[in-house]
């Protein structure tokens, strides 16, 4: 038993403790489920144990024993340092989310940590699991916890957009299980690693169409999770109408699980439907970008506003994806985290200010920086992460996506940066509109700053998107590293306009020194 | 050499499971006169005892596998899967039923008895090896299930389900006779194995179109009682209709062992022929999950809802008889097994819920019972997981199972379409659990009284069973497969 089995089996330990706590005890649930993932985040923070010194590329911590023997199907787990950041920020968010819902939840408290912790297992199960089986039980299984945090203790509409996500993501799945089955009956396992390398060998054979087929069921359904333009129609109702630790995990881990499961599956496995697929997934992620920019610039309702800058921030990490590029791949990657740091912090401060004021609308609000000066510094910053200003994370995600679709196409890669002036557009016009002007007095009394609790809940956000903007270094080398190994094959086959040197860059120096290794 | 007909005590002992029901049957409905009224409740505990009696009689049988009475029934593992299955469906309902009969003030020993008997059909109908035995077994089983259908004759409800199901039941009976009258005249026999060996006699093609004929006459009486369409019309107002325990009890046995006469007339004595029967299986288990999840979503009385999402389960089941493989016959069971106790489940809380009259059947009613009582819902909702296919729960696992059996016979578009079809099925599961936890309580939660002891007992079992098959699926998987490869 590695380290990193404790780390996914603890949440479920923690969920099956927490149900049997008595209803009543609110404060002990609340401190335990605090406790509890707080503690799971320091043991997650062993993880980076191996990639510390040096970064392996390969998968560590790795877990491999029979779970059902016919079909053969395995609880193999292990991480590489794609996985490693994502397993670490859903721990980092998970004891956050519980902050976060302290006094907000005050109605079947219980039910409500419960579920966060099972969300938390599911979630850290998918970013390990590397049995096909066992990533489509972890894919479904964070699905219930959240169907339930959004349908129980969400907003007005709670229940149709609950449904509504539920419903996508089961189409979605469903044909990504067919196509695991199809797969399993070509290869005889499970096994990713087992697959994969059967596929590039060619020992597993799968004619060009086949591979086609397969490649779109399972991007279909990370397609929809990510969510990718035209299939992005849950995720404003799901967002809006989810209580605040739910918004947070959904946009800041729960979409990562579509683009993960690009990067790591569906390019990989099926490189050349990949690779022809890339021109119109790129022109909908094009689409995604500017059109989630500019609808999140007409929204009345600020939740709202944030979600649909989620589709457009995402439309990077699915561009850089599919640029084939090591600088587009660890863009990526990197996005990934900072989308779930800074949209993350996003959400948790709009819930500050739904508890000060109950309402979500825009225009309810204005003037905020004169009684809540501290709150409207935080809110600063995470804003200017957001829309990218250097010396902050985001920029460095999307710097490295631009760049490395430029290799490919330059065009596509001034359209995507369209994508970036808007954002501050509607990010700067959300401040102004939110934060200066006069405040009204209703508004004044109703407005305290941030207090302890809030304090502890921002401030690590706040130092982690200086830090993922400023030491890059402290992040990147693992990520490289295990793009660099999902690259190679894909590499070896590509054409020549992508055999163009890079230009020498700082921030990705570290990719090259590693290309140049290889 | 005379021929000794008299049978051999190995053939009693593979036959006991029945004999021992038959014989609680009658002597509980002798008993009850010499019971007081209040001393009725000692029948269900009678009852229990002999299934668990039989039970045991039922594995020991399968100790010693073989025939029995001149090869006219068969004990080997698949048998005795089904034997085992639809004997436990019997202990779970009469567990659901105690609380329900005393509500109604109907208790009494006919009920137990024809319970007994309706599996006692369902154990024959499993171990037949022959044509007139299943049709026996068949017959046994469905005449106590028409009478258990309308067994509060007072009830209007009750009345008209017992009599639409007995009326359409039959007809679809005659054409499973006609069928079998068929083939024995196209074959000279009612064995299933001499069956299938007439029909791999190399010379004998010129009368393939009658077995095949006969085939498609037997398939007509099988989709009757297992429901698949289009011989489906009767189950929504049957199932509605019937005394919800009753319901419950239909859903799964009869149904568990009609699939099973199914699976191995179409796998041993019609296998020669398979090209024949394929399709017309493969189109109806189509339809029938279309019918049956598209129909269900427009429900808004949970026994018709839950009616018709075990139309769709049954055209899940018929996916795995399409695939006619070694994989599909076990996926089938698996899968019929997980569905016994996640749809057992589904129903004792309906059983539960509903109260006197069937008052509370409505999905509306059920407003706020995750609050109320949240172990009841707690129970419900991962039975509603399982059938909609939820991982670690058995119903996934099996829904897994028998598409894993449809991909390797090559059925990529039904495996597709069928698994699209369950997506649409999560949405009537999820307004259930949408009402439960999503909605305030109403006035039906509010004076529901705590759950009995029987009715707990068979919703944690349920919900155990459940959870084992889709976290532990191995011991039974492998059981199925061994069955499987005995039975071709």
């Amino acid at each position: 038993m590695t380290l990193l089995d404790v780390v996914i089996f603890l949440p479920l330990v923690a969920f099956l403790i927490v149900l049997v706590l008595p209803k009543d005890s609110r404060d002990a649930i609340r401190t335990f489920s605090l406790v509890s993932s707080t503690a799971i985040f320091l043991l997650s923070l062993g993880l980076i144990g191996p990639f510390w010194f040096a970064s392996p590329g390969k998968f560590v911590f790795e877990t491999d024993i029979p779970w059902i023997d016919s079909p053969a199907i395995h609880y193999h787990v292990a991480i590489d340092g794609i996985s490693l950041w994502l397993v670490i920020l859903t721990t980092l968010l998970t004891p956050i989310c519980v902050l976060v819902s302290w006094r907000s939840v005050d109605k079947r408290v219980k039910e409500f940590f419960a579920f966060l912790l099972l969300l938390e297992f599911g979630l850290v199960g998918v970013f390990c699991a590397l049995d096909f089986f066992l990533f489509f039980v972890f894919w479904e299984v964070s699905l219930v916890p959240m169907y339930f945090l959004i349908g129980v203790w969400g907003h007005d509409r709670r229940i149709y957009a609950a449904v509504k996500f539920f419903l996508y993501t089961m189409a979605g799945s469903a044909l990504m299980l067919v196509a695991i089955i199809y797969l399993y009956n070509q290869a005889g396992t499970f096994d990713y690693v087992k697959i994969l390398a059967g596929l590039q060998n060619r020992s597993i054979a799968v004619t060009y169409q086949e591979q086609f087929l397969l490649f779109l069921a399972f991007f279909i359904a990370f397609a929809i999770k990510v969510p990718l333009f035209p299939l992005h129609t849950w995720l404003p109702d799901a967002h809006v109408e989810a209580p605040t630790a739910g918004s947070v995990m959904l946009a800041s881990v729960m979409l990562k699980m579509g683009t993960y499961g690009l990067l790591r599956f569906c390019v990989p496995m099926f490189p050349a439907a990949a690779r022809n697929a890339a021109g119109w997934i790129s022109v909908l992620a094009i689409i995604g970008i500017i059109y989630g920019a500019l609808v999140a610039m007409v929204q009345p309702n600020m939740k709202k506003l944030v979600a649909y800058s989620s589709v457009s921030h995402l439309g990077f990490v699915v561009l850089g994806i599919f640029s084939f590029t090591q600088q587009g791949f660890d863009g990526a990657v990197y996005q990934m985290l900072n989308h779930g740091v800074s949209t993350g912090a996003l959400f948790i401060l709009v819930g500050f200010l739904y508890e000060r004021r109950h309402s979500l609308e825009i225009a309810a609000y204005g003037g905020v920086a004169t009684p809540a000066p501290k709150l409207s510094t935080v809110f600063m910053i995470t804003m200017l992460a957001s829309i990218g200003l250097p010396m902050l994370n985001n920029f460095v995600g999307e710097y490295l996506v631009l760049q490395g679709v430029s290799i490919v196409n330059f065009r596509w890669a001034v359209f995507a940066a369209i994508g970036v002036i808007l954002s501050a557009c509607y990010m700067l016009w959300l401040y102004q509109r939110l934060f200066f002007g006069p405040a009204s007095d209703d508004l004044t009394h109703h407005m305290p700053d941030l207090n302890i609790r809030e304090y502890v809940i921002i401030v690590p956000l706040i130092a982690l998107m200086l830090w993922m903007g400023t030491f890059t270094q402290s992040f990147i080398p693992p990520i490289s590293a295990s793009n660099g190994v999902l690259l190679g094959p894909i590499d070896a086959r590509r054409d020549v306009h992508v055999l163009r040197a890079p230009p020498e860059e700082p921030f990705t120096h570290a990719s090259r020194e590693l290309a140049n290794a290889r | 050499m005379p021929v000794n007909f008299a049978p051999s005590a190995a053939d009693y002992l593979r036959f006991l499971p029945e004999i021992i029901m038959i014989v609680a049957g009658t002597l509980i409905m002798f008993i009850e006169p010499l019971l007081g009224e209040k001393r009725k409740e000692g029948l269900s505990f009678l009852t229990v005892v002999a299934f668990l009696a039989a039970l045991v009689a039922a594995v020991m049988a399968n100790n010693d596998p073989g025939t029995a009475f001149s090869k006219m029934l068969i004990v080997d593992s698949f048998a005795t899967f089904f034997r085992v299955l639809v004997i436990g469906v019997g202990i779970l309902t009469v567990l659901c039923s105690a609380q329900y009969l005393r509500i109604e003030h109907a208790a009494s020993a006919e009920y137990y008895a024809l319970l007994l008997f309706s599996v006692t059909g369902q154990c024959i109908m499993a171990a037949a090896n022959e044509l007139i035995m299943i049709f026996i077994g068949l017959e046994i089983s469905s005449i106590a299930t028409y009478i258990l259908a309308g067994y509060l004759r007072d009830d209007k409800r009750n009345n008209e389900a017992a009599l639409k199901y007995f009326l359409l039941g039959s007809f679809a009976t005659a054409f499973l006779l006609y069928g079998i009258a068929w083939i024995y005249g196209t074959t000279g026999s009612t064995n299933l194995t001499d069956i299938r060996t007439y029909l791999l006699t190399p010379g004998s093609q010129r009368n393939v179109t009658l077995a095949s004929i006969s085939a498609a006459l037997m398939f007509v009486g099988f989709a009757f009682k297992v429901s698949a369409a289009p011989f489906q019309v009767w189950a929504p107002d049957v199932y509605q209709g019937a005394p919800a325990p009753v319901t419950l009890f239909m859903s799964a046995g009869p149904k568990a062992a009609a699939f099973a006469v199914f699976l191995r007339v179409f796998n041993t004595a019609f296998a020669p022929i398979t090209d024949r029967w394929e399709p017309f299986v493969w189109s109806s288990a189509l339809l029938t999950m279309i019918i049956g999840n598209f129909a269900a979503l427009a429900q808004s009385n949970i026994k018709r809802l839950l009616a018709y999402s075990s139309i769709a389960h049954a055209g899940y089941v018929m996916v795995a008889v399409a695939a006619h493989n070694q994989v599909g016959i076990a996926a089938a069971m698996f899968y019929l097994a997980a569905y016994a106790f996640m749809n057992i489940g589904a129903f004792a809380v309906v059983t539960h819920f509903s109260r006197q009259g069937e008052k509370y059947v409505n999905v509306e009613d059920l407003a706020g019972l995750g609050w109320k009582q949240p172990v009841t819902a707690a129970l419900f909702s991962i039975f509603l997981l399982s059938l909609i296919g939820v991982p670690l729960t058995g119903g996934f696992f099996g829904k897994f199972y028998i598409f894993k059996a449809a991909l390797d016979a090559h059925l990529v578009w039904l495996s597709v379409l069928g698994l699209l079809n369950s997506a649409v099925a999560a949405y009537y599961y999820l307004r259930i659990l949408v009402v439960m936890y999503m909605q305030e309580p109403g006035e039906s939660t509010a004076t529901l009284q705590p759950l009995g002891i029987g009715i707990r007992t068979a919703l944690w079992a349920s919900a155990l069973g459940t959870l084992i098959l889709g976290i532990f699926p191995s011991t039974l998987l492998n059981f199925a497969r061994n069955a499987s490869v005995l039975i071709k």
